[in-house]
Parts: structure tokens; C-alpha cells; sequence
């Protein structure tokens, strides 16, 4: 398979495998463009975004005091402490975001962006759920990020334990049911037990997938081992907020899962378990196969599928080489673009693609809900879909032409249309729409057109 | 009042398409799609997560409902009283108030023939009316379109930003959601159709999304008419406990008559799916189900207030991926499980009991001694509706919408 041109690589270098092309950039990529790529595989795992610092931990013990303050505020009915502690948690989420948004919109290594945007999107959390919200953003700062071009089996033990993870998936509920927890719990007249959501998610969509080789007694057994695994509490513990292994909550004795033993004790069962998780086949399979589809085709060529496959395998799971693999990896180069921007990506593209990057979560927020994808919110842990069909929906098209509008006229007549339109797409920007910007009747008109166009929708 | 915005919104329209380019000739403008199809409507709800039956439509009359469900068991004089066995959740007040007209009925245990309890691979199998994941790429819903003769134009709609796989496939369905509209002055939507003319994907999505916009200002502009008398249903405030919830359920009875303005607009769409998400209880079951069946109450409110006399020729299906473990969890939810109940509302429902048998909840009855077990396959209670209802030809639903389902007969009886 002959590779394209090296002006066409260096537009795919930028617009596919990252988050589209900021001015310049395509230049600078083009002596090397396989080179420029790999440059952005760094030991230290993905940049953070620039938040003030409070960690996941922090954040939960802030949540739950708050909750503590909002059930006090119900009783005397003190609506403004209720409104300022909603305001506050809010505020924390917003402030995640943009950072997130802003780092998305001005880095220079947008491939290791989007590397990492699509493991936090694979160990999903959603602020669909309240006390999970607040500790979105720190999830993605301290358990996906520094792991991104590490161990994987690193990224699972780390997703597994943060407490935006455990509270979730409920693990930070589920109680042995026959462990000292639940008989002390029993002897108060209350039942405590097994939940079994985190078990099956880590299997179902995290390691193996859904036609990974379990059955339903696998899942409780995993669900079993996992017990302990939780959040400290104030009253219990010092570190309010932060992961805890409980060992009074463990359920006792051996555990066999898909066929094999497991005699460890207390919180090393269930790291063990994930050990034998994270490089197992059809582990390896399940995400090569989402990684081709998130950077190449929502139908991706099986080839490249299997080189992702034997990356992770002969090196046990080491995302460093399994990102190497798919920038050596011919199928990936395809000229013809084949996947439809999410909305989020286009949104941060049409940043990147005029070189500045929002200033306020308003100026995103409220598209990336018109269009589905709200900040911090996918529908379910599966996270967000990524094939075209979800994303090219009659109405998306007209809220993101709505978008480009607003836009256009905010930044247009500022811009030099022609200019933004060759740096954005490069090799990629077709006759016809380079002509169409270049005839639009204002600037605003142009830079609207060249968001829509079909070469700027797709990557 | 109601002709005034009507012509209101008549011009928007036409203001639109004059700017757009589209003239008068677009296709729906022209259609006589109410006449030939009888004006029969169908709105499919996917409650997607996996809404626990048990408290949907809690079989409180069961002698081991209370003891297996515990903490989360509803009172027999708390649940909606549906028969000696059934009520409706709480929540779900004007609801069971079209029940007491006759305009439900329900279907306690039923479920697609997916087994795995994966909530993805259920939705798909769910969606696409096919017996396994990957078993079909469109969802049957589409593929109803397909199958209805083609001198029956029939428009379909999907609510919501992101398309669901039940409308996904050959026919071009249109998608709405609320949100802000294009500057329909702008030269932009027709400089754009010419570059996308070539495109198979974005030409027609992008045509079919102006069209549907054109459409939203006239069921827009409807909302702002007074709001429609309640028909003597019991107000849902009973059960807004807190201003967002009642913010939550006030839009979604917006939705609800934006969507029947939708359908009740010549050449308007008839088959409508709606998603409804936030039914993954696996823990504090009680509170999260209570808020999002009221919204779905809500939404079915405005449905029904805003479809008006056409109520009469809508059926509203409400599905779900699968049910819920029958014994509560350790944490006051439920986990994955097997059968759940569906919904039939409809203004020209027949009269009957229960849709499929009930397995009852005694332990040897459970499925693998842990869920509701399915009496009912999904692909039945689709198929009848879609028969007698729509009018699909029964070779067309045992080929194209739902191949592979002759194990699934359709349920008769209903419409």
C-alpha cells in the first residue's frame, strides 16, 4: 500500500489523527509527518489541562459536605445555601471543561489529545450522575491521563479505584454478603450486599467486550472479588474521598473467573483479575478494534485491526507501541477521509482552525448540547458512540450550521477566510470548496462555509 | 387563536423555504400522506438503561412481590391501580388516567430474545428487531417504512440530537430536537446543498434536516397557544417534589405537544421514536425512577393533550432493552436482568386484560432464579401493532421488518 503524498500526510497527520489542523501546522508537520506524530508519544502520558488543583478526593468530601449542608438547607429552607452549593459543584464541572476545551483547542500535540480523549471515553464516567459530576474532570486528570501511553492494565487498576469510577458504577456500595460488613449490618436490622455494575462494565466494555467468554456467574464472582473496593468516609477514615480497600466489606475465600483461580487476598484479588484482564485476546481484540474505528473508519480494514492486536499483545499491553502501530500502519493513511467529526471535535477544530480557543464554557456548552454531547455527560457508560450514523443526523446538520453562523459572525471579519481554509485542510481542501469560500458574499459567510463543508465535517 | 398562529406560521414557512430555494415544491408541502394512511399514527418510546417492570407496573397483587423487592416494594395503596394484580408506578398519573378510559394496556413480561444482559447489545437487538447483535444494521422501524406500500408516504421522525438505531437505514428519516434555529435569511443552507449535492450522506440529511426545521416553526409556534385544558386528569404536582423536577417535567410536556404539533401538520410524520435514558437503578432505585417517570408521564401528557382528536388514530409504544433482577440488590437497586413490561396507549385501543401471561414471582418461576422470566417475545407485540395498526402486510413483517421472527407471532387483539 503506497503511501499518499507528503503534503496529503501532512493533512491527515493533522486533521485525522488529531484534532484539526491549527494555522501552521500542516507545515510543520510536513518534512515528517509520521516523525511529527510519534514525537507526541511522551513517557509522562497526556498534557493537563490548566485547572486550580483539587483532587478527585477533595472534591467527593467537598460533595458530600455539601449534600450534608443542602439536607440542613432543605429543613430550614434556606433556598440560597441550596442554590450556592448547587452554583458551587456547577462551577467546578464548567471550570473542568473549558480548561479541557481550551487545552483541546491551543495544543500542538493533538494527537496525544485525542489519544487520551478516547480512553477517557472508553473507561467512561458521567455526570449524569450528581455525585459523580464534580470528579469528571479530576477522573480524567488522575486516572486516564497519566496512564495514556502506558500500561494499560496501569489505566484499568487506576479507572477502577478513582472514586468518580466507584460511584458510578455503585461499586462503592457493593457489600460481600457474607463479609463482616453486611453481618454487622444485619445485626442492625439493615442489609447490605452485592452490586454488581463496575464487575460487569470492566468486563463488558472495559477488557474482553460483550462476546468476551462470560457468563453471569462470572460477573457476580468478579463482582465478589471487587468488594472492598471503595470511597473512604470522613467517619471511618482520614482520607475522606479517596479509594479505600475495606477489607471487613471483602467478600471471603477463593474466586474462579472464566475458568481461572484466584486465591488472593483482600484488594489484590481484583488486581490480579484485572492483571489477567488487561492482556488477555480478546482484550487486546476489543480495543484494537475501537482505536481503528475512533481514528480510521467506523468499519475499520481488518488489517489494521490485527496489527493494533499483535502490538498489544507482544507487549502486554504497552499503549506506547500500540500508538506507534497504528501511525506505522499503512491502512491508516487512507486519503479518502472516512469518519464524521463528533461534535465536540468539531467544535474544537473550528478553534483550532482560526487559532484561538474559547473563552467561556457558553460559547460551547450550549451547541455541544443542541448536538447531543453534553459536557461531561455521555448517556451511559458505553460512552459515546463514534460511527457517523450517530453524529450525521438531519438536525445535527442544522445545529452545527446554526453553530458555524454564530461563529462566523463572532470571528469573521477579523480572519482572512481563504488563508484559514487553506491551513485548516491543506492537501485536503477540495476545488469546489475553496471556490465557494473564496466567492462567499462577507467573510462570516466564507468561514461558515468552510466549517460546514463536507472536508471540514470529516477527517 | 389557534388559526391565527397557524397562518402565522404558514408564512414563517414559506418565508423559509422562499430563502432557502427550496420553493413549493418540496415533497411534503404536496403529500396526501394523512388521507392514505388513515391518518394512523404510531410513537415508539425507548426507555433505554433497562427499566425495572417490576416498578413500571408493579405486580403488587403477587403474594411474593413484597418479600422479594423489600425496601423498594411499592404498597398495594401506593401503586396506581391497574387490576387485582397490576398498578402503575406513582409517577405515572396521567397515564393512569388514560388507563381508566381504556387506553392502555400493558405487557408485564415480555422481552427482546437477547439474554446477555448487556445494555448495548439488547438496545441493538431491541432497535434493529433482529435476534442478536450485529443480526441487522437498520433499525426495524425503518425497515417499516420500507415495507409500506409505495403510495403510502409515510413521514418518520426521530426526537432527539442523536439519531436512534430503530430509525437508522435506507428511508431518510428526519430528526428534531428543541435547540436554536439556522438564520433561515442566510444564503449559507442553499450554497451548502450545492456542495454537499454529490455527497451521499450529508445531501440528504442536510435537506431532510431544512425541511424539518421548516416544519418546527409551525409546531412551535403552536406551543405558544394557551395550554390545552387537562382533560380532567389529575394535575401531575403530587408528585413534583422539587423545582427541577418540575422544570423537567414542564419540558417534557412541551415536548410532548411540539412533537403531536409535528404529527398532526399535513404530511407531517406518523411513526415518531423518542428516546427516554436514566433507567440503569442499580442503586437508590426509589428516587431515580420517580423522577424520570415523571418525566416520561409528562411526556405522555403532552402527547396525548396535543394529538388532540388524532389520539384516537395513535398508538404510543413504550419498550425497554430489559428488566431488572427480581430481588432487590445490596444497594436499594436492582441488577441486570431479563423480562420487563411494555406499554400500549392509544385512543382506539381494544378492550382486554394484560398482554401475554404473567409467569408469576414464585422462586421456581424466576429465570434462572433471578429474573422476571419473558412470556412474550418483543417481535410479537411490535409485529401486531405494526399489522393492525399501520397496516403492514404480515409477508412484508415476517421478511423485511422482523426476519428470522416466525417463533414471534403477532399479538392480535389490540388496536
Amino acid at each position: 500500500m503506497a503511501l499518499p503524498s507528503k503534503d496529503m500526510q501532512a493533512a491527515i497527520a493533522a486533521t485525522r489523527f488529531g484534532l484539526g489542523a491549527r494555522p501552521g501546522e500542516i507545515e510543520a508537520a510536513r518534512g515528517d509527518p509520521r516523525g511529527w506524530l510519534k514525537a507526541q508519544i511522551t513517557p509522562d502520558g497526556a498534557d493537563q489541562p490548566k485547572t486550580d488543583f483539587q483532587n478527585g478526593a477533595q472534591r467527593l468530601a467537598e460533595y458530600r459536605h455539601q449534600q450534608d449542608t443542602l439536607r440542613a438547607a432543605r429543613q430550614s429552607g434556606d433556598q440560597e445555601a441550596l442554590k450556592a452549593a448547587q452554583r458551587e459543584r456547577r462551577q467546578d464541572v464548567n471550570q473542568d471543561f473549558l480548561a479541557r476545551a481550551q487545552l483541546g483547542a491551543s495544543t500542538d500535540a493533538s494527537f496525544r489529545e485525542r489519544w487520551a480523549l478516547f480512553w477517557a471515553n472508553h473507561f467512561t464516567v458521567s455526570a449524569t450522575k450528581q455525585i459523580t459530576a464534580s470528579v469528571a474532570g479530576p477522573f480524567e486528570q488522575e486516572a486516564i491521563r497519566p496512564h495514556a501511553f502506558g500500561r494499560f492494565e496501569d489505566m484499568l487498576v487506576a479507572s477502577s479505584s478513582h472514586p468518580a469510577m466507584l460511584t458510578y458504577l455503585d461499586q462503592s456500595q457493593s457489600v460481600g454478603p457474607e463479609s463482616r460488613q453486611a453481618a454487622r449490618a444485619q445485626q442492625r436490622g439493615r442489609r447490605q450486599g452485592l452490586n454488581e455494575n463496575l464487575a460487569r462494565e470492566i468486563l463488558e466494555l472495559h477488557t474482553v467486550g460483550v462476546n468476551g467468554g462470560y457468563s453471569q456467574a462470572d460477573v457476580t464472582e468478579f463482582a465478589r472479588a471487587m468488594t472492598g473496593w471503595t470511597v473512604a468516609r470522613n467517619a471511618e477514615e482520614s482520607a475522606d474521598g479517596a479509594f479505600v480497600f475495606r477489607a471487613a466489606a471483602h467478600e471471603p475465600g477463593d474466586r474462579t473467573i472464566m475458568g481461572r483461580q484466584y486465591g488472593q487476598d483482600g484488594a489484590g484479588q481484583a488486581r490480579a483479575i484485572m492483571a489477567d484482564l488487561a492482556t488477555r485476546p480478546a482484550t487486546a481484540r476489543h480495543c484494537a478494534r475501537k482505536i481503528a474505528t475512533y481514528f480510521v473508519a467506523d468499519t475499520p480494514p481488518p488489517a489494521l485491526v490485527q496489527r493494533l492486536e499483535k502490538a498489544w499483545l507482544t507487549s502486554g499491553g504497552q499503549l506506547d507501541v500500540v500508538a506507534r502501530a497504528l501511525i506505522e500502519a499503512p491502512e491508516a493513511w487512507e486519503p479518502a477521509p472516512a469518519k464524521f467529526k463528533t461534535p465536540y471535535e468539531f467544535l474544537i477544530s473550528t478553534w483550532r482552525a482560526v487559532g484561538t480557543q474559547p473563552q467561556a464554557l457558553n460559547q460551547l456548552g450550549p451547541t455541544l448540547n443542541g448536538l447531543g454531547q453534553p459536557a461531561f455527560r455521555p448517556p451511559s457508560p458505553e460512552g459515546w458512540p463514534d460511527e457517523t450514523s450517530a453524529w450525521a443526523a438531519p438536525d445535527a446538520l442544522i445545529k452545527r450550521m446554526a453553530f458555524a453562523q454564530g461563529f462566523a459572525q463572532r470571528v469573521g471579519d477579523r480572519v482572512d477566510p481563504n488563508a484559514i481554509a487553506a491551513g485548516a485542510l491543506g492537501a485536503r481542501l477540495s476545488n469546489p470548496v475553496a471556490k465557494a469560500v473564496a466567492r462567499a458574499e462577507s467573510r462570516p459567510e466564507a468561514l461558515a462555509v468552510l466549517l460546514m463543508s463536507s472536508e471540514f465535517q470529516r477527517r | 387563536m389557534t388559526d391565527h398562529h397557524h397562518t402565522h406560521g404558514f408564512s414563517r414557512r414559506q418565508a423559509l423555504f422562499g430563502a432557502l430555494g427550496l420553493g413549493a415544491s418540496v415533497t411534503f408541502m404536496g403529500r396526501a400522506a394523512h388521507a392514505q394512511t388513515g391518518g394512523k399514527k404510531l410513537i415508539v418510546l425507548v426507555c433505554r438503561g433497562g427499566l425495572d417492570g417490576l416498578s413500571f407496573t408493579p405486580p403488587v397483587g403477587d403474594p411474593d412481590y413484597a418479600a422479594l423487592r423489600g425496601a423498594i416494594a411499592y404498597a398495594p395503596e401506593q401503586a396506581l391501580k391497574l387490576d387485582g394484580t397490576f398498578g402503575l408506578h406513582p409517577a405515572l398519573v396521567r397515564t393512569h388516567a388514560l388507563a381508566q378510559k381504556g387506553h392502555l394496556r400493558i405487557a408485564p413480561a415480555i422481552a427482546t430474545p437477547d439474554r446477555a444482559r448487556s445494555h448495548f447489545e439488547a438496545q441493538d437487538v431491541l432497535e434493529t428487531g433482529a435476534v442478536t447483535r450485529y443480526g441487522a444494521n437498520s433499525g426495524w422501524l425503518n425497515r417499516t417504512l420500507q415495507s409500506l406500500s409505495p403510495d403510502r408516504k409515510v413521514e418518520a421522525l426521530s426526537v432527539g440530537a442523536v439519531a436512534p438505531l430503530i430509525l437508522r437505514g435506507q428511508v431518510q428519516a428526519a430528526s428534531w430536537s428543541p435547540g436554536r434555529n439556522a438564520d433561515a435569511t442566510a444564503r449559507l443552507p442553499t450554497i451548502l446543498q450545492d456542495l454537499y449535492k454529490n455527497d451521499p450522506l450529508l445531501g440528504p440529511a442536510f435537506a431532510r434536516g431544512l425541511q424539518t426545521e421548516a416544519m418546527a416553526q409551525i409546531a412551535m409556534t403552536g406551543l405558544s397557544a394557551p395550554a390545552q385544558p387537562m382533560d380532567g386528569m389529575a394535575k401531575p404536582n403530587a408528585v413534583a417534589q422539587q423545582a427541577a423536577q418540575r422544570q423537567g417535567m414542564a419540558a417534557a410536556e412541551k415536548l410532548g405537544v411540539t412533537v403531536a404539533n409535528f404529527m398532526t401538520q399535513a404530511g407531517g410524520p406518523q411513526i415518531v421514536a423518542i428516546s427516554l435514558d436514566g433507567f440503569d437503578t442499580h442503586a437508590g432505585q426509589v428516587g431515580q425512577l420517580q423522577s424520570r417517570l415523571s418525566y416520561m408521564d409528562a411526556l405522555i401528557g403532552g402527547l396525548t393533550s396535543g394529538l388532540g382528536p388524532a389520539w384516537n388514530d395513535t398508538v404510543i409504544v413504550a419498550a425497554t432493552e430489559f428488566g431488572r433482577t427480581a430481588r432487590v440488590n445490596g444497594t436499594g437497586g436492582t441488577d441486570h436482568g431479563t423480562a420487563s413490561s411494555a406499554l400500549v396507549l392509544g385512543g382506539g385501543l381494544k378492550k382486554g386484560g394484560i398482554i401475554g401471561d404473567w409467569p408469576t414471582l414464585q422462586q421456581t418461576a424466576l429465570f434462572e432464579n433471578r429474573d422476571t422470566t419473558p412470556t412474550l417475545d418483543m417481535r410479537g407485540l411490535f409485529k401486531g401493532v405494526l399489522r393492525d395498526h399501520l397496516g403492514v402486510e404480515q409477508r412484508a413483517l415476517e421478511t423485511t421488518v422482523f426476519p428470522d421472527s416466525a417463533s414471534a407471532r403477532p399479538v392480535t387483539g389490540i388496536v
